[in-house]
């Protein structure tokens, strides 16, 4: 192990080399944009549970969108598209992939960094270049982007309906993009090259198998999304028709494109996106693996299974893109085919969540703050893959597809299972990354206080889609169809005022155990993975000498030995 | 909260089919919901009991992917057949009414053909967000767009389908109870999306013919 040499405060800490830095980093970073996500989320409510209600305060934040404190629709509209965009592009992705990503590899393959630390550097400082550059748009004539953050042209395509917000949307995402891409690259060349000595694919841990399917995942898709962006700022600023097709006819004027077609953006879009949401769901599964197991004390059940479950879903999760484009005008016959692969995808998933029951049969179960939220997760994520089985089914999609019922889908799948999943993995290597521990009675007050106003805020959602109720409009009173649905709106509302209040005590308990939290020790939770053999938090290099593996990375309570767990490289 | 109620020949297909589906996911829900609840209660560790040294069990875990996976197929073979019922192209027949749907930024423009049953010629009879169909005949709806993506949401039809600029769109379906219902714009199409409303009315056949008269008068 080479020596490494003492840095100065702005070298170890900001401009930091160091995986690890750039994991908490990431994990900083992506914590703050998810509470401004959630903060917009919040006015989203305020909005459908009292639509066109004053919230006079709002007007010193908001002049233009909030005059008087109420809402207009381009506010709205504007609301969602950065809610969807920020939570995605700015908190799930980075705090999964990028700070965990980042932290947990080289840990856990037993190497002493990531194959190109450098790059991985500059994959951290393009990320808030990225989140700045889409955020500015709120400070643009016009506001920010606001066609969803699936922005369909021509909608997003043309001057005429969408301001430079769009524009800094687009040129926003393409620089995350190559945040993403150099990420990945590290990820991918780590986990080949760089294993300890006798770590096998067979040994690694599934949060491995999970992170690395993930940056492959990313490594393909990514650029394709790159491409799409850059034809729609092409549209956008230089007159070109890729997405635009001759005839629109906007405020009354012929617009000069031609030969462009619209639905050629959702299948480039789809076909990153729908990895994405595999990107932002197979890291959460992974740390629910390495989670069970540590609680239930228990080997995994099934270590195959779930590793190369979790590249099926990533292999298979190419092919599914055009199952959010069964009503598009897309053709009846493609239709077929993507639902075919998407009932494919349920397979490798439902054997996740059935080997994740094996593990706790016959367990002996300790029901810590990440225990409860990796239970939550499961619990969660049932929900949003069996309702995803609805929208699979082509006729049963036609009547549900953009409705609210996808909305709480995506909810289920996103916040119920990559959030639930995020909150297992920080309260679970917290004492790893600082050195102490977090407050386990706060912590479990906080999942189920998050548990149950999520539920209160996300379940009713199913009703409001089988009403039939759209998603993204901002004042559904303009169908009287969807007046009865006031009151439900409000509780949800409410609820979510709650859920979002919550998350204070989470914030609370993390930066209070930062400082005052007890001191962890090496290996706080008797768990078996190679992170858990180096001082909390380890040192730059991580490990005092290269480990050498010796068996798989779930072994716990094997017969006629004094403890319950053994460590990877702990000799029999 | 449940579905509406269906007021065209394909509501009652996609009716079925999502009870199917809600009763094969409510098995799983409770199946899995009720094991990990079951599970966390009997094998929470109290007594410091020792957990089992298994790493899995081939048999098991065969079953639990193929079971799923015959399940899951059937579902798709069922879907397919009511998704080409409904989506394939139908050939025209006399007895058919074709309306033509025109999306733009923010209201749905309708027209029929008149009485020589062809489009773009002087007896072409328009409205703005009224769509009239009687009951019990077929219809053929071609939706197009003026400017951006909408989308053609009718309810209680169980139709919904995308007006593609540059992309004509066209779908099918049968009436089958008289009322009034809410078209919804269902994509996402700018500021004025959430108030992009229409009205459906399906009548008796004599009232529709009367309808169309009185609006053509009335142009």
């Amino acid at each position: 192990m080479s020596e490494h040499k003492r840095l100065g405060f702005v070298r170890k800490y900001i401009f930091s080399t160091d995986h690890k830095i750039i994991g908490i980093q990431f994990l900083f970073s992506s914590l703050i944009f998810m509470a401004f996500g959630g903060l917009l989320a919040m006015l989203m409510r305020w909005q459908l549970g009292w639509p066109g209600a004053a919230l006079p305060w709002m007007e010193k934040v908001a002049p233009a969108g909030m005059p008087g404190g109420v809402m207009v629709p381009e506010y709205y509209n504007m609301l969602f598209t950065m809610h969807g965009s920020v939570m995605i592009f700015f908190g799930v992705i980075p705090i999964l992939a990028g700070a965990f990503g980042n932290y947990l590899i080289p840990l856990k393959v037993g190497a002493p960094d990531m194959a190109f630390p450098r790059l991985n550097m500059l994959s951290y400082w393009l990320f808030p270049i990225a989140a700045a550059t889409v955020l500015a748009g709120f400070f643009v004539e016009g506001g920010a982007a606001a066609s969803g953050w699936t922005a369909y042209p021509p909608l997003s395509g043309l001057k005429e309906t969408m301001g430079p917000g769009q524009t800094l949307w687009a040129a926003g995402v393409v620089v995350l993009g190559f945040s993403s891409i150099l990420g990945a690259v590290n990820y991918v060349a780590t986990v080949i090259n760089h294993r300890a000595p006798g770590m096998s694919f067979h040994r690694l841990p599934i949060s491995i198998w999970a992170l690395f399917t993930t940056a492959v995942l990313t490594l393909l898709a990514t650029p394709v999304l790159a491409a799409a962006m850059i034809l729609l700022l092409l549209d956008r600023s230089l007159g070109t028709s890729f997405f635009l097709p001759a005839g629109m006819i906007v405020d009354g004027n012929l617009l000069p494109h031609a030969g462009g077609q619209a639905i050629l953006w959702q299948h480039l879009f789809w076909f990153y996106s729908h990895p994405a949401v595999y990107i932002m769901i197979l890291p959460a599964m992974g740390f629910v693996s390495d989670i069970l197991p540590t609680f239930s004390r228990k080997p995994i059940f099934g270590y195959h299974a779930i590793a190369y479950s979790a590249v099926a879903i990533g292999a298979v999760g190419f092919l599914v893109w055009a199952h959010h484009m069964f009503q598009s005008g897309m053709n009846p016959t493609l239709g077929t085919t993507f639902m075919i692969s998407t009932m494919v995808v349920a397979v490798p998933t439902g054997v996740k969540v059935f080997s994740w029951l094996g593990t706790l049969w016959r367990g002996s179960i300790r029901l810590t703050t990440p225990m409860l939220h990796a239970l939550g997760f499961i619990s969660m994520f049932i929900i949003g893959g069996l309702t995803g089985i609805f929208l699979a089914s082509t006729p049963v999609d036609m009547y549900f597809h953009d409705t609210y019922f996808v909305v709480g889908h995506i909810h289920y799948v996103l916040f119920g299972g990559s959030l639930f999943g995020a909150f297992a993995g920080i309260t679970f290597w917290f004492p790893k990354m600082f050195g102490r521990r977090m407050n386990e009675p706060w912590g479990k007050i906080h999942f189920w206080l998050t548990f149950l106003f999520f539920n209160c805020v996300m379940f009713p959602m199913f009703s409001l889609g089988l009403g039939g109720m759209p998603r993204r409009i901002y004042d559904y009173t303009q169908y009287p169809g969807l007046v009865h649905f006031a009151g439900l709106n409000r509780m949800m509302s409410m609820a979510a005022f709650c859920l979002m209040a919550s998350q204070l005590l989470f914030a609370f308990n993390f930066l209070y155990s930062l400082f005052r939290g007890k001191k962890a020790g090496e290996n706080p939770w008797e768990a078996t993975t190679l992170e858990w053999e180096t001082p909390s938090p380890p040192p730059h290099g991580n490990f005092a000498k290269t480990p050498v593996v010796l068996r798989g990375p779930y072994e716990f309570s094997v017969p006629g030995r004094e403890r319950d767990w053994q460590l990877q490289t702990e000799e029999d | 909260m449940l579905l509406p109620e269906g007021a065209s020949t394909i509501a009652p297909e996609v009716d079925r089919l999502f009870w199917i589906i809600l009763w094969i996911t409510g098995f799983f829900f409770f199946l899995v919901q009720g094991c990990l609840l079951l599970f966390v209660l009997k094998y929470h560790s109290r007594g410091g009991q020792k957990a089992a040294y298994v790493h899995g069990n081939a048999m098991v875990e065969v079953v639990w992917t193929v079971v799923p996976a015959v399940i899951l197929l059937l579902l798709t073979v069922a879907s397919q057949k009511v998704w080409a019922q409904i989506r394939s192209p139908r050939p025209i027949t006399p007895g058919m009414i074709q309306v033509e749907v025109l999306a733009e930024q923010f209201a749905w423009n309708v027209r029929y053909p008149g009485p020589d049953g062809q489009f773009d010629t002087s007896d072409d009879i328009t409205t703005i967000n009224q769509l009239h169909l009687p009951v019990g005949r077929p219809a053929l709806v071609r939706i197009r767009s003026k400017d951006v993506i909408h989308s053609f949401f009718v309810p209680q039809f169980r139709i919904k389908q995308d007006a593609v600029p540059g992309l004509p769109t066209q779908v099918w379906l049968e009436p089958t109870k008289a009322g009034e219902y809410e078209l919804r714009c269902a994509e996402l199409c700018g500021l004025g999306h959430y108030r992009m409303r229409g009205y459906v009315t399906t009548e008796p056949e004599e009232q529709f013919q009367k309808w169309l008269t009185e609006t053509k008068a009335n142009e």
